[in-house]
């Protein structure tokens, strides 16, 4: 028979076993790799130009399942001049895209809202893309209690 | 089909510009969760959300798993004409999910 010390002490080997068999010892290293090809995808090595572009998402979150988060560029949405893309990135999601938005001048305003999941405490990053091709930047750093994608809290 | 909610005004001036918030239900499984088990979840998400107004695309998004579950998309257009704005979403699964709204442009 087994006893209630000897189970959880099997019980404990068993969870930590199994905590470390889906977790690579490199997953920092990897996540770095995963967010800086993701944002090498959308710029193509291009510049990365800080103002024009706000997100706003609160710097503090409790829960990271559902976080509002705007982004808004300052543009005059004219055939000229106007935001072609937005896209938002996550340092240490397991997956770094978070969402893409492709707009024109019909937009009238560059302005999204919408509703994220984050993994960790990090830094998000809007990227947007005007239509003469430059690229501008913001980032927000975030305080995450409760991280989503993952809901046993392994990171 | 999935439940949809689109909140727009129904008219609007010519030239100005209107918000739009669109919703649907869907529990955008990310794909990364297991079951008690150990097995993996497979990934259930929309991957596409796109808006057109009277035919033309005005707007469309790529959407990962970092969205939380029933995406809300807000976004904005201006009021060109009098017209049928066609909301339309795509996903894993063969998931499909359509909208339509009638916008009056004074």
């Amino acid at each position: 028979m087994t006893s209630r010390r000897h189970f959880l002490f099997l019980a404990c080997g068993a969870l930590s076993g199994a905590a470390q068999a889906q977790l690579p010892p490199d997953i920092g290293a990897r996540r770095k790799a995963a967010a800086d090809e993701a944002l090498r995808k959308v710029t193509g090595g291009a510049e990365l130009r800080t103002g024009k572009v706000k997100l706003d998402i609160p710097p503090l979150i409790d829960n990271g399942n559902a976080v509002p988060l705007t982004v808004t560029v300052d543009s005059p949405m004219t055939e000229k001049d106007h935001v072609r893309t937005i896209h938002v990135l996550t340092e240490k999601n397991p997956q770094p895209n978070v969402v893409s938005v492709h707009l024109g001048p019909r937009a009238g305003r560059a302005n999204i809202t919408t509703r994220v999941r984050l993994a960790d405490t990090q830094t998000v990053t809007a990227i947007a893309q005007m239509s003469d091709g430059s690229f501008w930047v913001d980032r927000v750093p975030v305080v995450v209690t409760l991280s989503a994608c993952l809901e046993d809290g392994l990171i | 089909m999935a439940r949809t909610v689109v909140n727009m005004p129904a008219q609007a001036k010519r030239g100005e510009i209107i918000e739009i918030k669109t919703l649907a239900g869907h529990v955008m499984e990310t794909g990364f969760r297991h079951t008690e088990r150990g097995e993996s979840i497979p990934r259930d998400i929309i991957t596409q959300f796109v808006c057109t107004y009277n035919g033309t695309e005005i707007f469309r998004a790529d959407l990962f798993p970092a969205i939380a579950a029933n995406p809300l998309i807000t976004f904005t257009t201006v009021a060109t004409e009098s017209g049928t704005l066609e909301f339309k979403w795509l996903g894993d699964k063969g998931f499909t999910a359509s909208h339509s709204a009638q916008l009056t442009v004074a």
